[in-house]
């Protein structure tokens, strides 16, 4: 799995990005996405997610359940 | 960043002895409040030069945060560029604005770095009284600390007679005195709400805190923890620092007496206390809460319980961050980021002080003419206190249109002189040119505890109903200064109160409007 970032909530704040230990999320239109191939679900390095617990908009970055689980040793 | 850039435009920093000596002053001038019947506004925010020591009226003079006198005739501007925020606050939604220092409901155009300077440049040069540049937000300044500082650095070097300064929830403050000294950052501005975690907890839902969020009262003292750390750092290293804090009833109001002398005794230069601003249509949580913001009196009230204390500052407009102007217009209409870029930017330093000599000139006029005005008071010793509100567009003048003042500024008369109290925002009045009586009636909520009202102009419909409201329109001293006016104005009502022709009778209360505001000409 991965995190996704709802769009039509988004503030285009950008505390997300920063955050963000592989560089997984960036601007695009105006708002903010998480691009699926980069984000380790924060596993490896923080406890929690560091875009969801950095986000002012609650249930905005959220688990995209269609990718699979991200695998540390993959 | 380039560490080994040189700052030598600007004031090389004051030597350690020097600084020593400069926060001594601080120090010891804090406590001078109201009184002193020299006729002054108060010391601090409304001090002149004469009750101020030399070096430090000479870094507050010009700057119109700091000084309300300053404020009627130089401007400043925010530029954008800090969206992130590392904590969540009760009055914030950021759908919108920072609540620190803009008006919630209207969104700010994000301004990358590069944007900023060439704003700042563009905005220098139409406005030659634009002295300071802040960088407020949106978000927290210092949970952005690349852009701000990217800012500062472009600015310093295209524009060197420009003051920085910038505003910060103090999360990451101590983390960066290091490079705001760097920067020559000329004064910092915490938002303190609150020491006491008890209390914290009821305005900070979370913090984001070595890659966690934390809430509750461990939130909000690793927050209060922080932001006293910060203040007590940068006034060590000589850096000026304004403590604002947002005034919550029943939340935090009786505490900020507290909050006030904890950031003295850390040496805070002056304390900035602000309505809590919160319609449900912002949709912050207090604002769906029904959590209500203070009216005029209670909020004058506790600056006064303060003023004691401290320096109190009186005309902070909440500004947004990207505010540009004199402190009570707004002028980022003229200047969006599409504008910007298509102007041609010729920055003429030597024209942009020709300019501000100019000014100065117009100030000590000011100042002699209130002094003289003065004498006249002396040997007048009524307990009698009026307020009274003006129309101005600034420079120290009635010069404002009733119907178009989107804002009144508030003084009280006494026969210590004229003290600037406030300002209030109305709703215009005056939509091409006919008066509307919805509107009139919000004018009157807003000056309703004052005596008089102090305009360059006035139509007959509007006179009649604030004569019928208690409210005296009074446009005989249209153009001219207002603290001679006002004392004089004073003067002519004690008389005609001393002679029984008039029965001063005490005003009530009054609304501090609540909502975004739009600029006139958007
Ligand atoms: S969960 Fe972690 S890795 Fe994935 S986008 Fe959010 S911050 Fe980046
Ligand atoms: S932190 Fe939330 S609101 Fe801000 S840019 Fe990221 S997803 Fe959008
Ligand atoms: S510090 Fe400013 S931007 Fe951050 S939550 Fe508070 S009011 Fe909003």
């Amino acid at each position: 799995m991965t995190y996704k970032i709802v769009a039509s909530q988004c503030t285009s704040c950008s505390a997300c990005e920063a955050e963000c230990p592989n560089v997984a999320i960036s601007e695009k239109n105006g708002t903010f996405v998480i691009n699926p191939k980069k984000c380790t679900e924060c596993i490896g390095y923080f406890d929690v997610p560091q875009c969801v617990a950095v986000c002012p908009v609650d249930n905005t970055c959220i688990i995209d359940t269609s990718y699979p689980r991200y695998q540390p040793s993959a | 960043m380039d560490d080994s850039r040189s700052f030598d435009a600007y004031d090389s920093e004051p030597a350690p002895a020097q600084l020593d000596d400069i926060m001594q002053k601080i120090a010891e001038h804090k406590g001078c409040g109201t009184s002193g019947g020299s006729g002054k506004a108060s010391c601090g925010s409304g001090a002149g030069a004469g009750d101020m020591p030399a070096e430090i009226w000479e870094k507050v003079k010009n700057h119109p945060c700091y000084s309300e006198e300053a404020h009627h005739h130089y401007a400043r501007m925010h530029v954008a560029v800090a969206p992130a925020c590392n904590i969540q606050c009760n009055y914030c939604n950021r759908k919108y604005d920072c609540a620190n220092e803009s008006r919630p409901g209207v969104v700010s155009e994000k301004l990358t770095p590069e944007q900023a300077a060439k704003k700042v440049l563009a905005v220098a040069s139409a406005i030659p009284q634009m002295t300071v540049l802040g960088i407020a937000g949106p978000g927290d300044p210092l949970a952005n600390p690349g852009k701000t500082f990217k800012t500062f650095e472009l600015i310093s070097e295209a524009a060197p007679d420009i003051k920085l300064c910038l505003s910060t929830n103090g999360l990451a403050l101590p983390d960066h005195v290091e490079t705001i000294k760097k920067f020559n950052v000329d004064h910092v501005t915490i938002t303190i709400n609150m020491t006491d975690p008890d209390i914290g907890a009821e305005i900070y839902p979370w913090v984001f805190w070595k890659h966690k969020r934390v809430t509750g009262k461990e939130a909000a003292k690793i927050l209060t923890d922080r932001q006293l750390q910060g203040l007590e750092m940068l006034t060590a290293n000589g850096i000026l620092c304004k403590v604002n804090s947002v005034m919550i009833p029943g939340v935090n109001d009786d505490h900020l007496v507290t909050v006030n002398r904890e950031v003295k005794s850390r040496g805070a230069f002056l304390h900035n206390i602000m309505p809590l601003i919160s319609s449900p249509e912002h949709g912050t949580v207090f604002g769906l809460n029904g959590q209500r913001g203070p009216s005029a009196q209670e909020l004058k009230a506790l600056q006064d319980s303060c003023e004691g204390e401290m320096n109190m500052m009186r005309h902070c407009r909440q500004c947004r961050a990207d505010a540009v102007g004199l402190l009570g217009e707004d002028r980022s209409a003229e200047f969006t980021t599409d504008k910007i870029m298509e102007m041609e930017v010729n920055y003429d330093l030597s024209a942009r002080q020709a300019y501000q000599e100019k000014v100065e000139e117009e100030r000590l006029a000011k100042v002699a003419a209130r002094n003289a005005e003065l004498e006249s008071l002396a040997g007048e010793n009524a307990d009698l206190k009026i307020l009274v509100a003006v129309a101005t567009k600034g420079s120290g003048r009635i010069n404002e249109h009733f119907g178009h003042a989107t804002e009144f500024q508030i003084y009280e008369l006494s026969s210590d002189g004229a003290k600037f109290v406030g300002h209030r925002r109305v709703d215009l009045y005056c939509q091409g040119g006919y008066g509307e009586d919805d509107a009139l009636e919000t004018v009157i909520r807003a000056i309703n505890d004052c005596t008089a009202v102090f305009v360059a102009k006035i139509g007959h419909c509007p006179k009649d109903d604030l004569i019928k409201a208690g409210i005296d329109p009074v446009d005989q001293y249209a153009y001219e200064f207002i603290e001679q006016s006002a004392i004089s104005y004073f003067k002519d009502y004690l008389a005609r109160v001393k002679s029984g022709e008039i029965t001063h009778v005490t005003r009530g209360d009054a609304d501090i409007r609540q909502g975004a505001y739009v600029p006139v000409n958007a």
